[in-house]
């Protein structure tokens, strides 16, 4: 026998009681590791784009256009590398609820900003290049639709009209399939020639979206930022220039404070389940407290008793929380399959389930701090009734 | 008895607040115990027979005076040195057997021996030798709601001689039993003291339990009515 076996043996005295504080505690796990699964996947796939990169939008809203003419005039300014701009397509795929993230975009300075993130057959690259009728499909939605090169797709947009036949559709071809370079990057979009676009949308013409840039250096990026930015003040279409970090987090910002979302959820499981097992814990350790004056009578110190009570909310914290980030990652597994790559990286990552790991503890901890030190302080006279 | 003191408290006194009330349970109480000694303590309710067991036993501590056991100071104790003092010297036996419902009586009799450096393979002979002891070595794997209380009492005596302490202190040890089995209680805590030279103090209301006893203290009023048996 050990501290260990007295530790499990008062904890599951009564068996019923503390399978459902485990079942709270379970739940509260599976709630964090899927909602701080797709926060962390969120963050870290904004995280993950260059540091030297900046984007330029509409100082009023990143979805109002700036004259294409800004392309050429920031190309221009000082610490400047590489330029290209994209714009919103709004497409879809047969039903308006098969949403694709579709950019028309300028092939070859696209590719040139974008070379670390994408890696793409040279022959679909080439193909991009020169066919203006093709486009390059994101993994994600290759996969998610069975589309190969070659493949003649009418894709849709909730925006603008094709003037072609006053429809809402272009039909283009695929070239071939853009796969991430990295485990963070997006892959649920569709890149097409912003010429082809320019020329067959019926309003919004010689317009762009957005423009991104790398500066020579991060270093450069608030002087180049600054610079731009002033370059366009007082005309009809100023300009917001931030980093691509940034732009990514105002552009999820869109969705909704997802991180502050998931924080009150989670945060208002953990309270919940902290004030259910703290009240267990010290109803639990109450009705033992002749159990614990005979343990200090025997000679047990009270540290060793106060480390006992403690030890078993910690026990009790894992054994809910584990199974329950056990479970998280197979829902987590799930919806990354179900979301088809839309939400990148998405999965119970390490540093997620560390910080799950740490909860636990912490929630063991709390949980147990005020019956433990009932018990540190437990006088054997008093709890025996033997004045 | 072989006449060498273990116990002896010296104008040990005992007072409680309540309130505004000062309550004096002992007031200059002296007491010698020798070792090998079997001491029934009776008295009428409140006459401190209890008290006087949490002294002897160092989970309470005087208000004044001395005790000594073995010849060693023990009201000076921190509450951890007087927790290791318990663990070597002293055994515990209550009127309600006081054993871990959740521990089958090997594992109640265990208990004391997790204070100890003693391996499992040694803790598992002590263990077996002890129920054997006390006769119910075929009733290791029970659980304390499994048998009566009788053998609730014996299991809870074998936990009191498990790390082999020179003082069983009892209280009331036969108070929840029925006459025969109050006798074999008695008779075990006798052949205890007879054989194996265990010192034990025994508060008990029951004259007939006393009468196992080498010699009985009355207490009334947190004093001994027995002058020639006070130090």
């Amino acid at each position: 026998m050990s501290d260990l076996y007295l530790l499990w043996r008062n904890l599951f005295r009564r068996k019923l009681r503390t399978f459902l504080m485990m079942l709270a505690i379970f739940v509260a796990f599976v709630i964090y590791g899927v909602l701080g699964s797709i926060n962390y996947a969120f963050e870290h796939g904004v995280d993950s784009v260059a540091d030297n990169r900046l984007v330029v939008t509409n100082k009023i809203t990143f979805i109002q256009p700036m004259p294409f003419a800004y392309v050429n005039k920031i190309a221009a300014v000082k610490g400047v590398k590489n330029v290209t701009y994209a714009s919103w397509f709004g497409g879809y795929y047969q039903d308006p609820r098969n949403q694709i993230g579709t950019y028309a975009v300028d092939p070859e300075s696209y590719m040139r900003v974008y070379r670390d993130d994408l890696r793409i057959d040279p022959e679909a690259h080439d193909t991009f290049i020169h066919d203006r009728t093709t486009m390059l499909v994101g993994e994600a939605v290759a996969k998610k639709y069975g589309w190969k090169a070659g493949d003649r797709i009418p894709l849709n947009s909730n925006i603008f009209t094709n003037k072609a036949d006053g429809s809402h559709t272009w039909e283009l071809t695929v070239a071939g399939i853009a796969y991430a370079a990295k485990e963070a990057s997006n892959t649920n979009f569709i890149l097409f020639q912003h010429e082809n676009f320019n020329e067959s949308k019926t309003f919004g013409k010689d317009t762009v979206g957005w423009i991104t840039l790398e500066t020579d250096s991060a270093t450069v990026n608030d002087k180049v930022a600054a610079a731009i930015d002033d370059l366009f003040a007082n005309s009809t279409a100023e300009t917001n220039t931030q980093s691509e970090k940034a732009f990514g987090k105002a552009f999820l910002a869109q969705l909704g404070n997802i991180a502050l979302i998931i924080t009150l959820v989670v945060g208002a499981a953990f309270a919940t389940i902290l004030m259910i097992v703290g009240n267990t814990m010290v109803m639990a350790v109450r009705e033992r407290t002749k159990e614990i004056a005979v343990l200090k009578t025997l000679g047990f110190p009270s540290w060793r008793i106060w480390r006992q009570v403690l030890g078993e909310s910690v026990l009790l914290a894992l054994l809910g929380g584990v199974p329950g980030l056990a479970v998280a990652a197979l829902l987590v597994t799930l919806l990354a399959k179900g979301v088809s790559g839309a939400i990148p990286g998405l999965a119970l990552t390490l540093p997620v389930t560390a910080l799950g790991v740490g909860f636990m503890v912490l929630l063991g901890l709390i949980t147990g701090f005020v019956p433990a030190w009932t018990a540190l302080r437990l006088n054997i006279v008093t709890a025996l009734g033997r004045l | 008895m072989t006449g060498q003191t273990l116990i002896h408290l010296q104008d040990v006194s005992k007072r409680f607040v309540k309130g505004k009330d000062t309550i004096t349970i002992f007031d200059h109480l002296g007491l010698t115990i020798p070792v090998g000694d079997f001491v029934a303590v009776m008295g009428p309710s409140g006459s401190g027979k209890t008290t006087l067991l949490n002294l002897l036993g160092g989970i309470d501590q005087p208000t004044e005076g001395a005790i000594t056991f073995d010849g060693a100071r023990v009201d000076t104790l921190t509450e951890g040195q007087l927790a290791r003092w318990r663990a070597h010297n002293v055994g515990f036996i209550f009127q309600f057997y006081n054993l871990m419902p959740t521990l089958s009586a090997a594992r109640n009799v265990e208990l004391p021996l997790l204070l100890t450096s003693f391996g499992r393979a040694e803790r598992r002979r002590r263990v077996e030798a002890a129920l054997s002891l006390v006769g119910l070595a075929e009733r290791a794997s029970h659980y304390p709601r499994e048998m009566s209380g009788g053998q609730q009492q014996r299991v809870a005596i074998a936990r009191a001689l498990i790390s082999d302490p020179k003082l069983l202190l009892c209280d009331e040890p036969t108070g929840d039993l029925d006459r025969a089995t109050a006798d074999e209680i008695l008779a075990m805590l006798q052949l205890l003291n007879r054989e194996m030279g265990k010192t034990i103090v025994m508060v008990t209301h029951d004259p007939e339990a006393a009468k196992y006893a080498r010699r009985t203290l009355h207490l009334d009023k947190g004093r001994f009515t027995e002058r020639d048996l006070v130090a």
